[in-house]
């Protein structure tokens, strides 16, 4: 038994009929179905098995420059760290980014599948994907999917023909526009300082502090966000990586600490 | 998640020559939310006895109070310090009294008995003593930390040595938990005097 995914394929209008660049790559890939009666059961049962690594902090937010994307670098599987150096921001192309959080196989497979599918629009219709566009793209592929246990929360960040865009996109079938979003378990703490120190016309450099600011005191509050505070900036000539920061050092760099004086020193008593 | 790694906690005590070290982290916290990151969580019970308890915090508090009420008493009546053979039995048997609803505690005891012989020992949550020669470990790192220091340790290591390999074993241990950390806090108890040191760590 197969899922039929033809529904979803592709009705952008290819140049020249025999398409020969898509060879190898299924418009729609399809997945096997589970041979049981009670697929709902199952499923149930599964996604207790594969129990997604969850516990991220993510932001991302349009300002003048453009779009400042940021992310922390811890993997967790219930109380345990299983991974510090993880890359949660994936380069989906030289001018677009996606920001992971959820399901880590799930974020990089469907990350990896935008990435060829935005390729495929660019070589057909010789030009870059909008980031509305490639959003759309994914928000329909992970609808189709609702129910089944994917888990994903991304934002889709990128520079295209009308500027800097930046969609929030999940697994849950919604996608939102925005100006500022924060993913994952550390947000309400990101979201904090976001939004107490946003301001539109920011410089890059304050920007990327803000951004590095956020998810540093995501991850002091959030047991399960840490590692490296990575920060991109997209601009009009796409995006850059500004830094990637230990949250370890950062904390010690925003609060130093001051050997404690000795308050009183005991002396030998003289005399007596 | 379970009920003991509610607040997250990290202890570990271990065995030197002629002293001992226990050690905590320094987080409370609530599930994955960290809300205080100066918390104690080992209790100086006499000049050269003390107990960590890991677990739900409250419960932790509680039993403390419980236990230097009884220590009180028994300083009163007996008019010397309790050894620490003794307070575990005492420890356990508070520990046992709630049998059917137990504090959701896992203590770790260390003290230096009357020839300055290193304690150390460990109980489960109603009072089930477990004794050892090298280490103890307890909380929600726990088992980071038995790799941590089934590595590390050495037998008759000097006071400055044991804080080292301990503070070691714990950094190494909550840098792998999401539920501890945050600093640390270490004793190293030797027949002369006792050395409280405050360890800086990763804050996340």
């Amino acid at each position: 038994m197969k899922l039929d995914l033809s529904g979803l394929e592709s009705t952008v209008p290819h140049f020249g009929t025999s398409d020969g660049l898509s060879h190898g790559f299924p418009t729609a890939p399809s997945f096997d179905l589970p041979i049981t009666g009670d697929f709902d059961g199952f499923q149930k049962e599964a996604i207790q098995m594969v129990k997604p690594a969850k516990g991220t902090t993510t932001l991302a937010f349009i300002f003048k420059e453009g779009v400042m994307v940021a992310a922390d670098s811890r993997a967790s599987m219930g109380g345990y760290i299983s991974s510090q150096s993880v890359k949660k921001i994936i380069e989906i192309n030289p001018h677009m980014l996606g920001t992971m959080a959820g399901g880590a196989a799930d974020c990089q497979f469907w990350h990896r599948n935008l990435g060829i599918k935005c390729r495929l629009h660019e070589l057909a219709n010789k030009r870059r994907i909008s980031v509305t566009g490639a959003s759309k793209l994914l928000a329909n592929i992970l609808y189709s999917y609702r129910g089944m246990g994917l888990s994903v929360g991304t934002m889709i960040a990128g520079w295209d023909e009308t500027g800097p865009g930046l969609y929030y996109v999940d697994s849950e079938g919604g996608r939102l526009k925005g100006t500022r979003f924060s993913v994952g378990s550390g947000s309400p703490y990101a979201y904090g300082v976001l939004d107490s120190g946003y301001r539109f016309d920011m410089s890059v450099e304050e920007a990327a502090e803000l951004a590095r600011r956020a998810i540093y005191h995501a991850t002091f509050r959030d047991g399960a966000s840490g590692g490296v505070a990575s920060v991109y900036h997209v601009g009009p000539t796409g995006w850059t990586k500004m830094s990637g920061d230990d949250v370890g050092e950062l904390h010690y760099k925003y609060y130093p600490v001051t050997p404690s004086t000795v308050e009183q020193e005991m002396g030998e008593v003289s005399g007596a | 998640m379970s009920i003991f790694e509610y607040n997250g906690s990290a202890l570990v005590a271990m065995v030197g020559k002629n002293c001992f070290a226990i050690a905590s982290d320094r987080r409370l916290g609530v599930q994955l939310q960290t809300i205080a990151t100066d918390f104690q969580r080992i209790y100086q019970i006499h000049d050269r006895l003390f107990i960590g308890i890991s677990g739900l915090a409250t419960d932790a508090q509680t039993l403390y109070q419980r236990l230097v009420f009884r220590h009180k008493l028994y300083e009163l009546r007996e008019e010397r310090d309790m050894k620490p053979e003794t307070f575990a039995s005492l420890v356990s048997a508070l520990l046992y009294e709630k049998r059917f609803g137990p504090y959701f505690c896992q203590p770790v005891i260390a003290g230096l008995g009357d020839d300055d012989k290193p304690f150390i020992c460990t109980m489960d949550a109603i009072g089930a003593k477990e004794l050892a020669k090298d280490f103890v470990v307890a909380g929600s790192a726990s088992e980071s930390l038995y790799g941590a220091c089934e590595a590390m340790f050495k037998p008759d290591m000097e006071p400055e040595e044991l804080f080292e390999t301990v503070s070691q074993a714990l950094q190494a241990s909550v840098d792998r938990d999401c539920l501890s950390g945050w600093g640390g806090h270490v004793y190293v108890v030797t027949p002369t005097e006792v050395k409280e040191r405050i360890l800086k760590g990763r804050m996340d």
